[in-house]
């Protein structure tokens, strides 16, 4: 795979690169829309909806929301900052692209391996900050502003937790680099014994929580899902948007829901490594199905969630990021920082 | 000059307090919760006014679905007029037929039937636990949580599906005759109760777990708008909201008589706390005692004509009669003034949420916009019967 990526020079490259990058979003998106959304939320729910058209299973729904999608009507509200109301939905998109450029899916099939792979991918999520709050100031809507503002505030407060939670891997990793932390998690050993590598889910428990919980609250789904309050706000910074700008801000949120879900699954579950695969070709091969297969199990978790639990209060958002999951990060770092220095 | 040494200091400390307490003016806002909300239950329209996001003031304005129930029922004879008051409450509308057949049946000195009364009660009582188990369910997506609702109304269905199978209407019933009711029982209702009546238990089980022991759904809805005894009373809050606040005090028991409750062994439930939570807890007990009542009524139910003897044209002789009954949202009651005609004279319609949304204003101010969300579920109006 080496040889063939040499041989055909680096403008293909690059254009495969993007390609691919380009399709893994709305892939990433349908996928656990598909599977999760429509048909977990379904079981879990006792919904029949989603459970019908098509036939076998409601394959057809989800066929069938992308066409309603499409030809809605693109409303653009009359006060509205026409221009930014526009660029707002891609630069949320954006900002998930940017994500998957560091997400390696093997020892060869990674767009670009950053040394600073971690913050690069924290740094860039957070961007999409930016879209919601002009979504939310350009739609010219009380409750959009009212939404972003929330967002804001909130993904602001998350980013600290986040971060605290992905040190504490860094630090046992020894580098920031994702490609570096799954071979890390590959060839590690719990006291000794190598049968599945050393995931650092084990290590770094309490890291893992916080930052399953704190992705949650990036992802702004509930119990953090202030922003898009659908009993309160309506829809958020999204109420104004129709067809196929609301389909952009739909995919933004799954599409990053599963970067989350890939990150989590790099950082804690090992990534795409197969314990004692050293071959790159099976690697290559075998990664990106088993990165799927952690990224499911990681957006189940996140799903299961979202679907069971109660929506907090902005007061009390704050009050959980600042009083409890920033003060616990930080007791992380420490201790794991003192654990690598006593071993 | 002593006595100005002390005007000059006096006004010398107000300066200070004026500059110490300078705060920059952030301007409120005003926002339009409503008329089309899906917090709002149909078309009631919110005009909060916002200071961040604390809410200075709120001011309820209704009218939007106003029909004209009261001035309609004039022109209408007693028996059309059950199809107008369906329609008031439209969750429990069996309930409110009920207490206006009662009102025209003590007017003409009719009394229906021992069977027609169990039947009736029956009715009212499913209608009670189908609404309550749509708020149950309800509450929980006021508070964020997609699942309880879809749980709440899946088994809802079970109990609409008892009231069709018994009177051919899932809403709008329209049921009740003057004297008694239209129709008996259908062959093997009684057992199909029964078994429903576990559903019911299962649902309030799981909603109860699902709902009201999360931590999250405790945080958002304890001592959170809260209604003292006197503020509610005074305002004219009643049904389950005003038994939250610790008011020991149901019609079904303490009011004159109807229907067979007298003859009923049942508790009133009360929440000493009176915050939305215990608004929640109350109705969930009610729901519980509603579906032992029904158990309790089909062991007893006797056996017998469903009619009483009424003339094949209906008038109501003279006279004015004041009926209340307890409905699943409160105090509902008809003042009924009939001029010996085969139609009212006139009928007034006291709806219990509109009086339990007149504090609105009081409870609303200074708390946050999500709570106003919480509060409004929890009050648990229906918008028919504010307007009417």
């Amino acid at each position: 795979m080496i040889e063939l990526a040499v041989n055909v020079g680096w403008g293909t490259i690059l254009a495969i690169k993007t390609i691919v990058v380009l399709a893994i979003i709305p892939l990433g998106a349908i996928i656990l829309g598909y599977v999760f959304l429509l048909k977990m939320m379904a079981h879990m729910q006792s919904r029949l909806g989603p459970m019908d058209p098509g036939g076998f299973h409601g394959w057809f729904q989800l066929i069938g929301d992308g066409i309603k999608f499409i030809q809605k009507e693109d409303v653009m509200p009359a006060k509205s900052d026409r221009r930014i109301f526009a660029i707002a939905p891609a630069v949320v998109v954006i900002s998930t692209f940017l994500v998957f450029l560091v997400l390696p899916t093997g020892p060869d099939l990674v767009v670009s391996d950053l040394d600073v792979g971690v913050f690069y991918a924290l740094a860039v999520s957070s961007l999409s900050v930016v879209g919601v709050l002009m979504a939310g100031w350009a739609s010219a809507n009380k409750f959009a502003l009212l939404g972003a503002l929330r967002a804001a505030a909130q993904l602001i407060a998350y980013e600290l937790p986040l971060l605290l939670a992905v040190v504490g891997v860094v630090v046992m990793a020894g580098t920031m680099s994702l490609q570096g932390i799954v071979e890390q998690q590959q060839n590690g050993a719990i006291f000794g014994w190598d049968g599945i590598g050393n995931p650092f889910v084990f290590a770094q428990i309490i890291g893992c929580v916080l930052f399953l919980v704190a992705a949650q609250a990036e992802l702004t789904q509930t119990p953090f899902d202030m922003p898009v309050a659908e009993s309160e706000l309506v829809a958020g910074y999204m109420v104004e948007y129709t067809g196929f700008r609301f389909l952009f801000f739909f995919i933004g949120e799954f599409g990053t829901a599963f970067a989350f879900a890939g990150l989590a699954a790099t950082l804690f579950l090992g990534g795409w490594a197969i314990p004692h695969v050293t071959d790159p070709g099976w690697s290559n091969v075998l990664g990106p199905i088993v990165l799927l297969t952690k990224v499911m199990l990681v957006a189940f978790l996140m799903f299961w969630v979202r679907f069971t639990y109660p929506r907090l209060r902005e007061d009390q958002l704050q009050a959980v990021a600042w009083k409890f999951l920033i003060p616990i990060g930080l007791a992380n770092i420490l201790i794991t920082g003192a654990l690598k220095v006593a071993f | 000059m002593s006595v100005d040494f002390a005007v000059d200091r006096q006004a010398w400390r107000h300066l200070a307090d004026a500059q110490v307490n300078v705060e920059l003016d952030t301007g409120d806002m005003i926002l339009n919760l409503g008329p089309q909300h899906p917090a709002t239950h149909g078309t009631l329209r919110l005009v909060v006014r916002l200071d961040g996001e604390r809410v200075v003031s709120a001011d309820p304005v209704i009218g939007y679905m106003h029909r004209g129930y009261e001035k309609l029922t004039e022109f209408r004879t007693y028996p059309q007029v059950t199809t107008l008051i369906n329609r008031i409450d439209w969750l429990s509308s069996f309930a409110n037929e009920v207490p206006f057949m009662h009102g025209a049946e003590l007017l003409m000195g009719i009394e229906a039937p021992p069977r027609a009364q169990y039947i009736r009660n029956i009715l009212t009582e499913l209608s009670r636990i189908a609404t309550f188990l749509l708020f149950l369910g309800e509450m929980g997506l006021q508070v964020g949580a997609l699942t309880p609702p879809f749980y709440g109304f899946r088994d809802r269905e079970h109990v609409l599906n008892l009231i069709e199978a018994a009177t051919g209407g899932r809403f709008h019933p329209n049921f009740n005759r003057i004297g008694g009711l239209k129709d008996d029982l259908p062959w093997g209702w009684v057992n199909e109760c029964r078994n429903t009546m576990k559903v019911v238990f299962d649902a309030c089980n799981t909603l109860e777990e699902l709902v009201a022991e999360n931590e999250i759904f405790q945080g958002r809805t304890r001592s959170i708008g809260i209604i003292p005894q006197e503020v509610g009373a005074g305002y004219g809050v009643s049904g389950s909201n005003l038994r939250a606040s610790g008011v020991d005090w149901d019609l079904r028991r303490d009011g004159k008589p109807y229907l067979v409750y007298p003859d009923l062994d049942f508790k009133v439930w009360t929440h000493p706390d009176g915050d939305s939570y215990s608004r929640y807890w109350v109705r969930l007990q009610e729901t519980r005692e509603a579906a032992r009542m029904v158990v309790q009524m089909l062991d007893r139910i006797p056996s017998g004509p469903i009619m009483a003897k009424v003339p094949r044209i209906i008038k109501v002789p003279e006279g004015e009669v004041w009926v209340e009954t307890e409905n699943p949202l409160g105090q509902m009651a008809y003042y009924v003034i009939s001029k010996g005609a085969t139609g009212p004279f006139r009928v007034k319609i006291r709806s219990a949420s509109f009086s339990n949304v007149s504090i609105l204003p009081w409870l609303l101010r200074g708390v946050y916009v999500p709570d106003v969300i919480t509060i409004l579920g929890s009050l648990y109006f229906i918008l028919g019967d504010i307007d009417r």
